[in-house]
């Protein structure tokens, strides 16, 4: 071996060199992977976007608006199915919000320290559960109850009310709109639970103790206190419920009816996208009928997007809270 | 919280007008108090009773399928393929064999891209424009509608080989299994002190041993974590595998052609007119859910162990 200084640093000049490349070399290849969900997502729009083209361009901007559905004269419109979905969501996070608050609230303030984690954890494991999970519980054993106990019981209070009364007619099917609104507010309570949970835990104690201090009662710190402190956070949470609302499939295909109608009350059968594009693409024949349903999951994927984006941007401003010294 | 003052008089001399106005203002405020005490208490009802509706409903679920499902277990269940309808002695073994298949290789995929994608967010660039990017719609994607991510991969596969296929499902729950890696890689490997790395540095490493052997080494249990967390998720979906792996009635390891899979298995057979079908489909999904709860208690204690030490 030749040990002469002049080789030894030409031998060593070469190593960092290979070591160079192979830390340039890893660098890339990670950031390759890094890309891969922005491929995707791209992918996801303009491979939507060319398949829903025929229908796009046949029907324009009215197909986000019309009512059409006529699988045998080719015409199609996505506003029942858009009804639908919206319709289910609306109802699924009315019904879920405050129930979310009460178990954040519970679980940060008055749950015994040695239940917090257990508690906590069951509630994320309802979330764990799949969704399809909870269609089968809504079909089975939901429907019937909801038809022969709930359906009547609100049809007898709300449905007598003069105007929302509309919203409570019809026959008790135990399917429909509504039921597949409640087993999505159950579906999501879990979600919007943990980020408010969360978001909770990073107020500052000193705030939460300074109140106390006033006197104030634990209800009026979570009211006054915590949720000005938080609202960005919260408001993130309920919009990501939204979002899982808004595109969830199975459980809400079992319970919706699947019928392609409008109807003006919430007890009647409906459809939303997920579930028109479960029922029916399996069957499509190439053509309207196929890419009218990729228009509408086009519109699904802008939607839950758009949703999920105002989620996120808020849930970052309230994380950079976080930092601040109160 | 406008508590009234009790001392608004500044008189010495407790005259009888004094003593009756001071009376009056203890009543107002002990009803103030008593209204106060009052929203707390129903607040706080309120909030424990939104906690029980949350555990009645998970224990109500889960005792449904025990109840419903538990008959459907037999040898059977497992070894036997899905029967036609009315039939006798139809098990769901070929479809636990495909799902089993499926979501093994989905894993098998996702989990170096996902890892990888986590090191460059963390290690590299952690406040480029590019990563902050990423992170953002790698959190959109985590609860993007599943269904569009199946017609997706539908018109990008199925429409182009012309059939359905296990390899197609597997790339619908890898694009759903990456981003939760991703995500929960990115979070484990950010809480390795920094001064590990600095040390493995100060020894001479180049960055990529860094990254490999130490950080991503030292947060070896919260990517497994991860792993599994994403490995649940996966294995519940159904709606992404209804357009790309469909189905299968009969025992078939290729990947390359349709694949039976317990999630669109229980969907079909629960949708069915036939008792038989529909009982089978309790059975699945009873062994789903406690595949998947089951992965998430294991995921979660074990995690909780090694963050401990």
């Amino acid at each position: 071996m030749n040990t002469s200084p002049a080789n030894v640093s030409a031998a060593y000049a070469q190593k960092i060199r290979a070591q160079y490349l192979q830390d340039f070399g890893f660098e890339k290849l990670t950031m390759i992977f890094a890309a891969t969900t922005l491929v995707a997502l791209l992918g996801i729009i303009i491979s939507l976007f060319i398949s829903a083209w025929p229908a796009l361009k046949q029907f324009g901007i009215p197909f986000f608006y019309t009512v059409e559905w006529d699988i045998i004269n080719s015409e199609f419109g996505g506003l029942i199915a858009i009804f639908g979905t919206v319709v289910t969501a609306t109802i699924a996070i009315v019904i879920a919000v405050p129930l979310s608050f009460g178990i954040a609230v519970f679980l940060t303030e008055t749950c015994p320290m040695r239940l917090r984690r257990p508690l906590g954890t069951a509630i994320e494991l309802l979330a764990a559960v799949p969704s399809i999970i909870y269609g089968m519980f809504g079909l089975f054993v939901f429907a019937p109850i909801f038809a022969e106990y709930i359906q009547p019981a609100i049809a007898g209070t709300l449905g007598q009310l003069p105007v929302i009364g509309q919203l409570f007619t019809g026959a008790f099917n135990g399917i429909g709109i509504l039921a597949a609104g409640l087993i999505l507010a159950m579906m999501i309570l879990p979600f919007i639970a943990s980020v408010m949970r969360d978001v909770f835990e990073i107020v500052p104690p000193i705030l939460k103790e300074s109140a106390y201090g006033l006197g104030c009662t634990t209800w009026e710190v979570v009211t006054h206190i915590v949720l000005p402190y938080t609202k960005g956070g919260v408001v993130g949470g309920v919009m990501l419920g939204l979002g899982r609302a808004l595109g969830e499939t199975m459980a809400v295909t079992f319970v919706i009816g699947n019928a392609h109608k409008i109807s003006s009350s919430l007890f009647s059968p409906g459809n939303s996208i997920a579930s028109t594009l479960a029922n029916e693409f399996g069957e499509a024949e190439p053509g309207l009928h196929y890419s009218s349903l990729f228009a509408l999951g086009l519109a699904l994927f802008l939607i839950t997007f758009v949703v999920l984006s105002l989620a996120k941007w808020m849930l970052i401003r309230a994380e950079n809270k976080k930092g601040f010294k109160t | 919280m406008s508590v009234p003052s009790a001392m608004t008089s500044t008189s010495s001399y407790p005259s009888q007008a004094h003593t009756l106005k001071m009376q009056a203002q203890e009543s107002i405020n002990m009803s103030l108090y008593a209204s106060r005490k009052r929203t707390n208490l129903i607040g706080l009802f309120l909030s424990m009773s939104a906690m029980t509706i949350g555990l009645v409903f998970l224990l109500w679920i889960l005792a449904i399928l025990f109840f419903k499902g538990f008959s459907a277990f037999s040898l059977d269940l497992f070894l036997n393929k899905t029967p036609g309808p009315d039939s006798e002695n139809g098990g769901l073994g070929n479809a636990i064999i495909g799902s089993l298949m499926i979501v093994v290789s989905c894993t098998l995929i996702s989990t170096p891209i996902g890892v990888m994608a986590g090191i460059y967010l963390s290690e590299y660039g952690q406040k480029s424009k590019f990563s902050e990017i990423t992170r953002f719609l790698n959190d959109i994607m985590l609860s993007a509608p599943s269904i569009v991510i199946g017609l997706f991969v539908y018109a990008l596969v199925v429409v182009n080989v012309r059939h359905f296929s296990g390899w197609a499902g597997t790339l619908a729950l890898t694009l759903i299994a990456i981003p939760v890696v991703v995500r929960t890689t990115e979070n484990m490997l950010s809480l390795v002190p920094v001064s590990l790395r600095e040390a493995a540095f100060a020894l001479g490493a180049p960055k990529w041993k860094v990254s490999l052997t130490i950080v991503l080494k030292a947060a070896q249990s919260g990517v497994m974590t991860g792993v599994l967390l994403a490995l649940a998720r996966v294995s519940g979906e159904t709606a992404p595998l209804l357009f790309t792996a469909l189905n299968n009635p009969f025992f078939s390891f290729d990947m390359n052609a349709p694949m039976a899979n317990l999630p669109v298995v229980i969907f079909q057979f629960a949708m069915s007119p036939y008792q038989n079908w529909v009982d089978l489909a309790w059975g699945g999904a009873l062994l789903i859910t406690l595949s998947v709860l089951g992965l998430n208690i294991f995921a979660r204690t074990f995690f909780k162990e090694k963050v401990s030490v």
